[in-house]
């Protein structure tokens, strides 16, 4: 007899461990596809999974067998013309046909190994070049907000919020008690009464005082009002601070001729990493890229990233548009706004103090966050001295100079520091 | 339909599985199947990935290259380009055999017949499989062998782990015991022995043989410098027990991986066999079930869609062929033996005298516990099955410019064909011929390989790698010798430790 056992409900995810220590043991392969998929896709597009593909000679595992060469006799089936002596040529490269069998033990024309990764394993390796600490828990300052949440019911407002039902409880409960004494004594003077009425003394002076007495009840009873200001309820309605959930990130770049693809490649790993962290904190991110050099313009992602332009720089150019950008769609009450701009340093010197000026004076009191990134090896110019000014006024404002990928996450450090109360 | 009939419906359930069991089980008695017990596991098809990518073992140590395999499986899997296999069944006591929840009710009956009842018997009868694995304690030892692993890793760090693991990987075909060592010789047998020796010696004593002048024994020293005294063809074992310089941790890794070799050695020596065996058992006993009128005509059609496109054999020239299906040439050359048994033509008489004319049942029987796919070939290829799968046989040598069809399927080439296809399957054949053969014991403990060449086969280039992983096992030089057909050796390959 057999024994049937469903094993279903047990754990699928048995090779995990295996497929993680795959993916450790081949990490550069991989993680150079990785930075090859960077390359190809959009920045709020990272957030997913990519295949990989690895040349299968890098990871095959090595047996012993023979080569080929020698003498062998093979046997194959469903001879169709063949007769004993014939003599025929050798088939090129395996493609099929006699030699088929011949072409996978020897290992070539065998395709790439190709897998996908999930998104938390293309997330790891992406963060890795950056050399991010392993535990980051996102403590980004978020903008205020109000809103009104209904908070009880108060006895005095405006008459728009009155709570009816709540009013006449009210009213109804005071009447009651305030009814009902006067309403024991004014039964109790009628029981009195009618007993007299029954012994027919009914014109006695105990008699005309109790008439007198119920009259009384009855016009005190009378006076008790069906509503009063006292019963009045008004709902309450409070104002309660709340984070705003939507974010802004504005992406500045020189795209000047100084600016080449590798630097604007490094640009790139140095948004998306501000993008991820807003990621964490914000339910809606808009982005806005802003071009810049010598006149600035709002363009679209790949624009941004894959267009060259030459000619000079001037930085204001793009801190104006911001700025401008800002004060028509983004109120600085309703979005949390974040800014990363990345540039070579390069700026017209009368341009600098200039930029300074906006930052200061308008751009930076609107900013959660503004990340400046100078990727050059170059000594620090105009720009770079006058930026250290800002940097001065305000807290929020980070500046680094880099030369390679994994300078960029100093940049970020700062922006986890966790905020002393 | 008459009353007894099996309800035919596409969705399984238990109390089905257990029906259609209860009559496979039945049926495969009086066709006097011994198996072991069965345990039926329904799995998903996630589960059954997790399985394949274990190379079947139902606890597997983990190791990046079974990650590998399952990235691979689940990939080619997701894009459609290959279907699971409907099951796989392990060689264990209780015999586990996995069935996906996808089949529908006729695969699971297919199934149940083909794994729980075909494989299950194969494995109880065959030679192979009771000579060298341990049914009832395999899956104990999986256990044990995961959890060592796992504990190593802890103590010594996964990549020390991971060193020594890929290192035996790559010998692991060289790990296996081809033939029974004697068994261990007790104390009482000893001292016999010892006394027999002394007494034989004693009887030897002859005083004038003493005061002859001896001759200078530098042959002798030479042969005593001789480690091992014999050629060890099972690399790892040499390793394991006389590496110099591995911790005993790195040992017992080298004996898991060795004894996980030794348990799938009979299944890679068996595999016409073994698939020819249960794809005829599931292909009788549902027939049986269909015969007895258990079974309605649906339930038969969509088993024999299934059937024959498990036995199908492309030919040499079609762009599915990929070498010979074994489960095509296995069913084949059982349904032929039944054949032979059952109704010889004259043909058979001549080549099967002992076998035309004989009860199928049993002759079958034999035949399944007492070959392993070279000499079953050898035995019982018929020039019947030759013809009906029109075999020929292909010469190609490397100092000819052509190859050549050196037999066909006709009467000349019949004992040809048999003999070379059978040779395909002999893993003597098939793998390269390399030995430990001698180890410097006094000089630098440097350690030679002879390769004994086999027609003239090169070794395939990867074997500067193995090289490297047997260095890093054994810990200093190894060197490789070829030996060639006229006898001649010549070093081909040497690597030294790394420092």
């Amino acid at each position: 007899m057999s024994q049937f056992i469903d094993r279903r409900p047990n754990g699928k995810n048995k090779s995990a461990v295996n497929r993680h220590k795959f993916i450790r043991r081949y990490k550069n392969q991989i993680k150079k596809a990785v930075s090859d998929a960077i390359a190809e896709r959009s920045i709020t597009d990272l957030d997913r999974g990519e295949k990989i593909n690895i040349p299968a000679k890098d990871i095959s595992e090595p047996v012993i067998h023979h080569g080929p060469g020698g003498h062998r006799e093979t046997v194959h089936p469903g001879n169709t013309d063949f007769v004993t002596g014939d003599r025929l040529a050798r088939p090129q490269g395996g493609s099929g046909g006699a030699g088929g069998g011949k072409a996978s033990n020897s290992g070539e024309g065998m395709d790439d190994f190709v897998f996908q990764i999930s998104r938390e394993e293309f997330l790891d390796l992406f963060f890795e070049d950056l050399e991010l600490p392993d535990l980051i828990k996102t403590q980004l300052q978020k903008l205020m907000r109000e809103k009104t949440v209904r908070a009880g019911y108060t006895s005095d407002g405006v008459p728009t919020n009155i709570n009816i039902i709540r009013s006449l409880k009210g009213a109804l409960s005071r009447r009651i008690a305030l009814r009902s004494p006067l309403q024991n004594q004014l039964r109790e003077a009628e029981e009195e009464l009618d007993a007299l009425r029954l012994i027919n003394d009914e014109d006695s002076a105990r008699a005309s005082a109790l008439r007198e007495k119920i009259a009384h009840l009855k016009t005190r009873i009378k006076a008790v009002p069906f509503i009063d200001t006292f019963d009045l309820r008004y709902n309450n309605r409070v104002k309660q601070p709340y984070p705003s959930s939507q974010a802004v990130m504005f992406c500045l770049m020189d795209v000047s001729g100084s600016m080449d693809q590798a630097k604007k490649d490094i640009a790139k790993r140095f948004f998306t990493l501000l993008y991820f962290f807003l990621t964490g904190t914000y339910d809606h991110i808009d982005l806005v890229f802003i071009r810049h050099h010598t006149i600035a313009k709002e363009v679209d992602e790949n624009e941004f990233f894959y267009s060259r332009e030459t000619g000079g720089t001037v930085v204001s150019s793009a801190l104006k548009l911001m700025e401008e950008i800002i004060d028509k769609r983004y109120s600085p009450t309703e979005w949390n706004i974040y800014a990363a701009q990345a540039s070579d340093g390069d700026n017209w010197s009368d341009d600098s103090p200039l930029c300074k000026e906006l930052l200061i004076k308008s751009i930076m009191p609107r900013t959660q966050y503004y990340a400046y990134i100078e990727i050059t090896e170059d000594t620090p110019r105009g720009l770079w001295r006058e930026f250290q000014g800002v940097k001065k006024v305000h807290s929020n404002f980070a500046m680094q100079r880099i030369e390679k990928v994994a300078d960029i996450f100093p940049v970020f450090r700062k922006l986890f520091k966790k905020k002393v109360a | 339909m008459n009353a007894k009939t099996l309800p035919y419906t596409s969705e399984w359930t238990h109390d089905l599985l257990q029906r259609y069991d209860e009559e496979i089980a039945k049926i495969a008695a009086e066709y006097k199947l011994d198996t072991y017990p069965n345990q039926i596991e329904i799995i998903s098809a996630e589960q059954m990935m997790d399985a394949y990518s274990s190379v079947g073992m139902p606890v597997g140590y983990h190791h990046w290259s079974f990650g590998k395999q399952f990235l691979s499986v689940e990939q080619r899997y997701k894009r459609g380009q290959m279907g699971l296999a409907y099951e796989i069944v392990i060689n264990s006591n209780p015999c586990i055999a996995y069935l996906m929840e996808e089949n529908s009710m006729t695969m699971q009956a297919l199934v149940i017949a083909h794994a729980a009842y075909g494989h299950n018997s194969f494995f109880k009868g065959n030679y192979l499989f009771r000579t060298w694995t341990n049914p009832d304690s395999i899956i104990d030892y999986l256990v044990f062998a995961k959890k060592y692993v796992a504990e190593c890793e802890r103590r010594h760090g996964e990549e020390e782990v991971e060193l020594i693991l890929d290192s035996c990987h790559a010998l692991m075909n060289y790990g296996v015991d081809r033939y029974k060592r004697p068994p261990r010789l007790s104390a009482q047998e000893e001292r016999m022995r010892q006394r027999e020796r002394e007494e034989f010696l004693q009887s030897q004593v002859n005083d004038l043989w003493r005061t002859l002048p001896r001759a200078d024994n530098a042959a002798d020293a030479a042969k005593l410098a001789q480690f091992p005294a014999e050629p060890q063809e099972n690399m790892l074992y040499f390793i394991e027990k006389n590496a110099p310089l591995l911790e005993p941790w790195q040992r017992e890794l080298v004996r898991i991986v060795r004894k996980i070799a030794q348990y799938f050695y009979p299944q890679r020596q068996t595999q016409v066999m073994n698939e020819g065996w249960a794809t005829f058992w599931h292909y009788t006993i549902l027939n049986t079930l269909y015969d007895r009128g258990l079974v309605s005509d649906g339930f038969m059609i969509e088993f024999l869609k299934t059937h024959t496109n498990v036995v199908y054999q492309p030919p040499y020239n079609s762009q599915y062929y990929s070498g010979i299906n074994p489960y095509a040439l296995g069913f084949a050359m059982m349904s032929d033996i039944r054949r032979i048994c059952e109704h010889p033509s004259e043909e058979d008489h001549h080549w099967f005298p002992e076998l035309a004319g004989t009860d199928w049942v049993v002759s079958l029987d034999f035949a399944m516990r007492n070959f392993k796919d070279e000499s079953f070939i050898a035995q019982y290829l018929s020039p019947k099955l030759i013809r009906d799968f029109k075999l020929f046989s292909v010469l190609d040598d490397d100092t000819e410019s052509h190859m050549e069809i050196s037999a066909i399927h006709d009467e000349a080439g019949y004992r040809q064909v048999r003999r070379i296809l059978a040779s395909q399957y002999n893993l003597s054949v098939r793998e390269p011929n390399i030995q430990i053969y001698n180890v410097n014991l006094r000089g630098d403990r440097s350690l030679t390989l002879r390769h004994t060449q086999h027609n003239r086969q090169p070794l395939a280039d990867d074997i500067d790698e193995i090289m490297r992983h047997f260095v890093r096992l054994w810990g200093f030089t190894v060197k490789l010798e070829s030996v060639a057909e006229d006898g001649t050796v010549e070093v081909t390959h040497e690597c030294e430790r790394e420092h």
